[in-house]
């Protein structure tokens, strides 16, 4: 393909060489994106310390205490305390990390380790304030999201994949697996998997999230007297915040992965920025050291 | 050629470890970081304020009557988890505990028309309330349990609170601390405003699962305030005052825990 004929049109004047950068994300879309890397960030942290308060998942209305389905503890040993995760019926000794970890150089019986959480020592209330203070930030940034990426025609233009697109999903799979990224022009646009994925975070799993957080507030439960049993229970609900936040940690790493192989320098700019350089067919990028 | 790509190769790794130990000390600043804003007053009540913002948008999506959910029989846990003081050592509970509660007198009192006391058996001739419902822990357990007591309301109602009366506060029995001898009063209190007060699930239980409420879960009388969280709902009540303000009672935060850091709103 060639580029330089296509973008010059767009960019390029009379006496300047072939450009191919362009203004790929727009100001609010940039900086709600840094506000919800900085929400998000603090509270999973200060939510693992809330999770450390009861280190253990149920499905249901209530606590079956004898059957979590998920937990993690310390165990006394004749060769010491070991930190055990639990999940269903197998149990595995995860000392150092889950369970057991080092507080200020001692072992000490706790769910996820201090470095893992906000604030560092073991401290409900304080968690708690964090968790619910960025709950409402995270919340106004993303209902402010929803309502520009509509209105703005940036959910219609951008992300949602047009027919041929969707045809060519499986390539895209395959693409992805042996780590290719488009280039040229196939670049300007989001590839069918990535807008994919970002319309079920967007759509699916940080709404699950925040409802399932919502079924966690005794208050909002008697909004529609019994509409929690509809997410399973309020124990039900706990374990999919929690599946739903760790599904949004998964989400963030292949993110950052994929972003440092399509050329993390590149990437990054565009989003201060806004300028993203269209990387070229086999050559490699630029941008990057 | 080889030394040369050996070289490249280690300039890579050190590279890669200085990398690594950067974001390690700054991962390591930033948590510190959070750990200092986690002791600083103004950065605390800041975060502490986004109760207000919940409690007033919590109160516009479920307004003063809306009911929490109630379950049927076969949702009832088989046992009741106790939380916070399971026996009180305070030499007035045990001597009342030993003769049955059959001394115990509930007083009612602050802020009314004519302040009153009930025994025991005068709570239970009142009318009553039946429910079963979720306890939901701030630690995150939920426990379904079946109380039966006095709707709060009708006590108010007799004994008529003062126009400036804003908060019922609940005084227990129980120690936080254990009983000392130095004065030092670490007695488990808690509040809630009228509106919560006079909700038609808000009851003083003297039942838990058809028998007369155990201990570990506040016998004689606890007290039932289905839409907020486990702390809320006192245990081994002794008194009831109605206040203007509950600022110039012990810690000023409104109860035990609040006076520990937990937020005074505990709907959320």
């Amino acid at each position: 393909m060639d580029i330089e004929a296509t973008a010059a049109p767009q960019q390029a004047t009379a006496t300047s060489p072939p450009v191919r950068r362009f203004y790929r994300h727009r100001l609010p879309v940039r900086v709600m994106h840094w506000i919800n890397v900085f929400c998000l960030t603090i509270l999973l942290m200060s939510g693992l310390n809330i999770f450390n308060a009861h280190p253990a998942l149920y499905w249901g209305q209530g606590s079956n205490f004898a059957r979590p389905w998920f937990s993690l503890r310390a165990e006394n040993t004749p060769a010491g305390a070991v930190g055990k995760t639990q999940i269903g019926n197998a149990d595995f000794t995860t000392s150092g990390v889950l369970g057991l970890s080092k507080v200020d150089g001692s072992q000490t019986a706790r769910g996820f380790p201090s470095w893992a959480t906000i604030p560092g020592p073991q401290w409900l209330a304080m968690a708690r304030h964090w968790h619910l203070f960025f709950a409402w930030l995270f919340i106004v940034n993303g209902v402010l999201y929803l309502l520009y990426t509509i209105f703005s025609r940036h959910l219609v233009r951008d992300l949602v994949p047009t027919k041929v697109e969707l045809k060519n999903v499986g390539r895209s799979i395959v693409d992805h697996l042996k780590f290719k990224h488009p280039t040229g022009e196939a670049a300007r646009r989001y590839n069918v998997l990535q807008s994919l994925t970002y319309l079920i975070v967007i759509f699916g799993l940080l709404p699950l999230v925040v409802v399932a957080g919502m079924a966690m507030s005794p208050r909002i439960d008697s909004v529609f007297t019994g509409w929690v049993s509809l997410v399973g229970g309020r124990q039900s609900a706990r374990s999919l915040h929690f599946l739903g936040a760790f599904g949004l940690l998964l989400f963030v790493v292949i993110h950052v992965v994929e972003v440092v192989i399509a050329g993390i320098w590149n990437e990054l700019r565009s989003m201060i920025t806004g300028w993203y350089v269209l990387p070229v067919k086999h050559v490699k990028e630029e941008g990057q050291p | 050629m080889k030394k040369t790509f050996t070289l490249m190769r280690a300039r890579q790794r050190d590279r890669r470890r200085v990398l690594r130990g950067a974001m390690v000390a700054a991962g390591s600043a930033v948590l510190a970081g959070c750990d200092k804003l986690s002791n600083n007053q103004a950065f605390v009540d800041t975060l502490k304020s986004s109760q207000y913002l919940s409690r007033a948008a919590q109160k516009v999506v479920a307004p003063r009557p809306a009911m929490a959910q109630e379950f049927s029989e076969s949702d009832i846990a088989p046992s009741f988890r106790g939380n916070g003081t399971l026996d009180p050592m305070d030499a007035d509970y045990q001597a009342l505990r030993q003769a049955g509660f059959a001394n115990y007198e509930l007083m009612v009192g602050g802020l009314v028309e004519k302040s009153a006391s009930y025994t025991l058996a005068q709570l239970r001739a009142m009318p009553s309330r039946t429910q079963v419902t979720r306890h939901d822990c701030v630690e995150g357990w939920s426990c379904i349990g079946k109380w039966k007591g006095v709707p709060l309301g009708l006590i108010l109602e007799q004994v008529k609170p003062l126009p400036q009366a804003k908060y019922v506060v609940f005084r227990c029995f129980d120690s936080m601390d254990g009983p000392t001898l130095d004065g030092h009063d670490s007695r488990y209190y808690e509040s809630i405003d009228l509106d919560e007060a006079n909700h038609a699930q808000t009851i003083l239980a003297y039942e838990l699962n058809d028998q007369p409420l155990p201990v570990t879960n506040g016998a004689p009388i606890r007290c039932r305030v289905e839409r907020q969280l486990g702390y809320k709902q006192a245990k081994y009540v002794k008194a009831i005052e109605l206040v203007a303000s509950f600022a110039s009672i012990r810690g000023g935060k409104g109860g035990y825990w609040e006076d520990e850091g937990y937020e005074w709103y505990g709907g959320i």
